[in-house]
C-alpha cells in the first residue's frame, strides 16, 4: 500500500463524510425551519401534485430561467444536462457488473464531458463580459467555475490526453466502496481529477452548491396556492394565536 | 422638505437596460421614525448603543422563523437573471437596485455570522461586517425595493429579493432605526383604524356626501352604510377610497354594485381600512394587530361574508395571510371565499345578468390595465390560476368598449411596479418614485402613442396615488390613471333599490 494510496482513500472517506453529513444538515435546517406564511408565486399550482409538476418543470427544464435570459439559460442547461450524463457515465466506475443502460450511455457520456467544459466557459464568460454579472461575481464565484473547469478539463485528459488505467483506477474505486483498498494508478491527471472532485465534494455544503437542495425548499416555487381555503399556521406563529378575538 | 435635484429618466422607444452608475442613489433615504413613531409599535424609539449585536441576535432569530430566509440567503448562485428585472435598477442604474445585489446587503453579514465559510473566509466569498456603512446601506436600498417579487418571478430558484427587504426592515426596526412613514401609518391603524387618522364622525359625514353626489348623479339615493349590524358583507377598503380622486369613484362604483345587486352591505369604522402596511415593515405580529380588527369587525357586525375593496398588498395579506393571522373564518358564510375581492363578487354579478352596462358611457376612453404587483404576483383571484388577470380584465371589457393591453413582458406576473409601493409612497423618496415608475411609463407610451390609449385603469390605492403623481412628471395628465370600479361605475345601469 503507497502513501499515495492512503492518502487518496482517506481523502475520499473524508469528503463523502463532509459532503453527506453537511448536506444532510443543511436539508434538516430547511426542513425543520417554518414557513410561517404562504408566499408561492403566481400563476401558482392549486394542488400538490401541480406543484410537485412545478417543481420538476425548475429541476428539468430551468423553466424560469428561460423566462428571465436566454444566454444563462443555455450555458447552465447544457452545463448541468451534461454533468448528469457525466456522473450516470461515472457510475460504471462503482459497479460490478456494470448495469446495461450504463454501457448504452459511455459514448454520449463523452462528448458531454466537452459540452460541460463549453457551458462552463460560457457561464464564465459572462462573469467578465456582461458588466452586471462581473459586479455581482465574488471570487468564489470564480473559484467554483475554475474548480469545475478544472474537473472537467483533467477528466478529458484523462482520455485525449493521458489514457488512464482504467482497470486499475475501477480497482481502486471497488475498494473504496468495500474497505479493501487496492493500489491507486499514480498518474498526475488522474490525482489532479481525483483530488478536484474531493474538494467539490468537500465545499458543496457550504458553498452555493446548495442551490441544489434549495430549489425544493423554496417556499416561492414549492407551495400550494390554497391560502383562503386551509389555514396555513407555523409553530411559533400558533403561539400567537393565545387570547385573541 | 428641499426636493433634491436629479434628472428624470427619458422615455425611449425600447426599454433600455441601464449602464451601471455606482451609488448613483445612495443618498436616496426616507426619513428615520422618531421615538412617537416607533415606541407605539413596541420597537426602541432610537438606534440603540448595541445596535450591531442586537441586529445580528436578530436575525437568527428570524433564520430560525423562516425558511425563505434560509434558503434564500443560502442558494443564489449569483447567475445574474435578476439583475435587469427590477424597475428601480431600470430607472436608476444603481447597481445595489439589482436584486441579487440588494440581497448581498444582507447575504454578506449572514455570511459572515451564520457560515463557515463566512466566518473563517470572508474575502473569499464576500462575508462583511455589520459596519456603520453596512446599515446605512440597508436603510438606503432596503427602501429602494418596493416589495413587488418581480425578480422573484425570474430567479430560477424563486429568490424572493421582498422577503430579503422585509426581514432587513423587522431587524432596523428591531434597532430603532424603522422608517417614518410605515411606522407611523401602522400607530394610526392601531389607534383609530385606518391609515389617514379619520375618525367616525368624519367618515360618516364623508360617506354621506358620497351618497348626495350620487343621488344627484343618478337620481336615486345609493347607499354607503357605515357600522350597520346585520349587515351581509363587511366591505373593507383602502382609507384612501374615502377621500381622493380616482379612488373615491371606485367606491362610488362598489356601492352602486352592491345596490344594484341588493346585497346588505356595511363599511366598519373601527376596521375602515384594508391595508396592511405591517407587511412591508416584514413584522408578522404587527400585521396580525391589524388584520385581527378585522376579525373583530366581522363579529361585532354580524356579517356573513367579507370582500375587499381595490387595494393591492391588502388583497395580498387578505388572500394569503388573512386565513392564517385571523382565521378560522368558521362563523361567515361557507359557500363564498374569505375574504372575497371585489372585482370577484362584481364578476360573478356580471356573470348571471344581475349587473349590466351602457358601455357607450366609456365610449370616450381606451383603456389599458395596471397589473398591480402585489395583486399579481401575491395573490388570486377566482377558482383558477391566473385568474388575478382575467377577472379585472373580464370587468373592464365588460363595461368598456375600448381595452388594449400593454406590451406582454410588462404585464401579468411580469408587471413592472407602479414604483410607489411597498412603504415607499412618500415624499422623502420622490426621486425614486419618479424614476422606479420609469419601465411603467414606457410600456403605457408605447400603448398611447402606438394603440391611442387615453387612461390606465388599476386597482391598487398605492398605484393610484403614485400614477396621479408621477403622470406628469411623464408629460401625461394625471387623470389618466382610473378606479376599475370607476368605469363600472360610470356605465352600470341603476334601478331603484330592491332591499335596504
Ligand atoms: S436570479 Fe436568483 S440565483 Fe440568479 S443572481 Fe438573481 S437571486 Fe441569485
Ligand atoms: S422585489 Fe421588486 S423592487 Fe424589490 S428588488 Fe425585486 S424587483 Fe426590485
Amino acid at each position: 500500500m503507497t502513501a499515495l494510496t492512503v492518502t487518496y482513500a482517506l481523502l475520499f472517506y473524508a469528503a463523502t463524510a463532509v459532503f453527506g453529513l453537511g448536506l444532510a444538515y443543511r436539508i434538516w435546517l430547511y426542513a425543520k425551519t417554518p414557513a410561517p406564511l404562504k408566499i408561492p408565486t403566481p400563476p401558482a399550482p392549486l394542488t400538490k401534485s401541480g406543484v410537485a409538476f412545478r417543481l420538476a418543470r425548475e429541476v428539468v427544464l430551468f423553466e424560469s430561467l428561460f423566462k428571465s435570459n436566454k444566454w444563462i439559460w443555455l450555458f447552465a442547461a447544457l452545463f448541468h444536462a451534461a454533468l448528469v450524463l457525466v456522473l450516470l457515465r461515472h457510475l460504471r466506475y462503482f459497479q460490478e457488473p456494470v448495469w446495461e443502460w450504463v454501457k448504452l450511455i459511455q459514448p454520449f457520456g463523452l462528448y458531454a464531458g466537452f459540452a460541460m467544459v463549453a457551458g462552463l466557459a460560457g457561464l464564465w464568460a459572462r462573469r467578465f463580459l456582461v458588466e452586471r454579472v462581473r459586479y455581482i461575481s465574488s471570487l468564489s464565484d470564480h473559484l467554483m467555475l475554475a474548480l469545475l473547469a478544472g474537473i472537467g478539463l483533467s477528466g478529458l485528459a484523462l482520455k485525449y490526453v493521458e489514457r488512464t488505467d482504467i482497470v486499475a483506477l475501477k480497482a481502486f474505486a471497488l475498494g473504496l466502496m468495500r474497505f479493501d483498498w487496492q493500489p491507486l494508478p499514480a498518474e498526475p491527471f488522474l490525482l489532479v481529477h481525483l483530488a478536484l472532485v474531493a474538494v467539490l465534494m468537500i465545499v458543496f455544503p457550504f458553498s452555493k452548491l446548495l442551490h441544489a437542495p434549495g430549489v425544493f425548499f423554496s417556499p416561492t416555487r414549492n407551495q400550494v396556492d390554497d391560502a383562503r381555503s386551509r389555514r396555513h399556521l407555523a409553530r411559533w406563529a400558533a403561539a400567537l394565536d393565545q387570547g385573541r378575538p | 422638505m428641499a426636493a433634491p435635484q436629479y434628472t428624470k429618466p427619458e422615455l425611449t422607444d425600447d426599454l433600455v437596460i441601464p449602464a451601471i452608475a455606482e451609488n448613483a442613489m445612495a443618498h436616496s433615504k426616507p426619513f428615520v421614525a422618531k421615538p412617537e413613531h416607533q415606541q407605539p409599535l413596541g420597537f426602541p424609539g432610537e438606534l440603540v448603543e448595541d445596535w450591531h449585536d442586537k441586529a445580528i441576535a436578530k436575525m437568527g432569530e428570524l433564520l430560525e422563523r423562516s425558511r425563505a430566509l434560509r434558503v434564500f440567503l443560502d442558494s443564489c448562485v449569483k447567475c445574474g437573471a435578476c439583475t435587469d428585472k427590477c424597475h428601480y435598477f431600470l430607472g436608476t442604474g444603481d447597481p445595489k437596485n439589482m436584486p441579487v445585489a440588494r440581497q448581498d446587503l444582507l447575504r454578506q453579514v449572514y455570511r459572515r455570522h451564520f457560515t463557515l465559510a463566512g466566518r473563517f473566509f470572508p474575502a473569499l466569498v464576500g462575508a462583511k461586517d455589520l459596519t456603520r456603512e453596512v446599515l446605512d446601506d440597508w436603510y438606503s436600498y432596503f427602501h429602494q425595493c418596493s416589495q413587488c417579487r418581480r425578480c422573484a418571478v425570474f430567479c430560477p430558484y424563486g429568490i424572493d429579493t421582498a422577503e430579503i427587504s422585509m426581514a432587513g426592515r423587522e431587524i432596523m426596526d428591531h434597532i430603532g432605526m424603522g422608517q417614518k412613514y410605515s411606522n407611523e401609518i401602522i400607530g394610526k391603524v392601531h389607534k383609530f383604524g385606518n391609515n389617514l387618522g379619520l375618525q367616525e364622525k368624519a367618515l360618516r359625514a364623508t360617506l354621506e356626501g358620497l351618497e348626495d353626489d350620487m343621488e344627484e348623479e343618478t337620481g336615486v339615493r345609493i347607499r354607503i352604510p357605515l357600522n350597520e349590524k346585520g349587515a351581509e358583507v363587511l366591505l373593507v377598503t383602502p382609507s384612501a377610497d374615502f377621500f381622493a380622486s380616482p379612488h373615491i369613484e371606485g367606491l362610488m362604483g362598489y356601492a352602486k354594485v352592491f345596490h344594484q345587486a341588493g346585497i346588505r352591505w356595511t363599511v366598519s369604522s373601527f376596521a375602515s381600512e384594508a391595508a396592511n402596511f405591517a407587511l412591508f415593515v416584514g413584522s408578522y405580529e404587527q400585521m396580525q394587530k391589524i388584520a385581527l380588527r378585522i376579525r373583530q369587525a366581522a363579529l361585532d357586525l354580524g356579517v356573513k361574508r367579507i370582500v375587499f375593496g381595490e387595494c393591492g398588498h391588502a388583497w395580498r395579506v387578505a388572500y394569503s395571510f388573512l386565513n392564517t393571522l385571523a382565521g378560522p373564518w368558521d362563523f361567515l358564510d361557507p359557500a363564498y371565499p374569505t375574504p372575497q375581492h371585489i372585482c370577484e363578487l362584481t364578476y360573478d354579478l356580471i356573470q348571471k345578468g344581475v349587473i349590466t352596462f351602457d358601455k357607450s358611457k366609456n365610449d370616450d376612453k381606451v383603456i389599458t390595465f395596471h397589473d398591480s404587483c402585489n395583486v399579481a404576483r401575491g395573490s388570486r383571484m377566482g377558482a383558477e390560476p391566473g385568474g388575478q388577470f382575467r377577472i379585472p380584465r373580464e370587468i373592464i371589457k365588460a363595461c368598456c368598449n375600448n381595452f388594449v393591453d400593454m406590451r406582454a413582458d410588462t404585464i401579468g406576473e411580469k408587471t413592472f411596479c407602479c414604483g410607489g409601493g411597498g412603504g415607499l409612497l412618500t415624499d422623502d423618496l420622490i426621486e425614486l418614485r419618479v424614476k422606479g415608475a420609469m419601465p411603467r411609463m414606457q410600456a403605457l407610451k408605447e400603448v398611447v402613442t402606438g394603440r391611442g390609449v387615453t387612461h390606465m385603469a388599476a386597482i391598487c390605492a398605492i398605484c393610484k396615488s403614485q400614477f396621479t403623481k408621477v403622470l406628469p412628471e411623464y408629460g401625461m395628465d394625471m387623470d389618466m390613471i382610473v378606479s376599475v370600479h370607476q368605469l363600472v361605475s360610470n356605465a352600470i345601469r341603476i334601478e331603484p333599490a330592491k332591499t335596504m
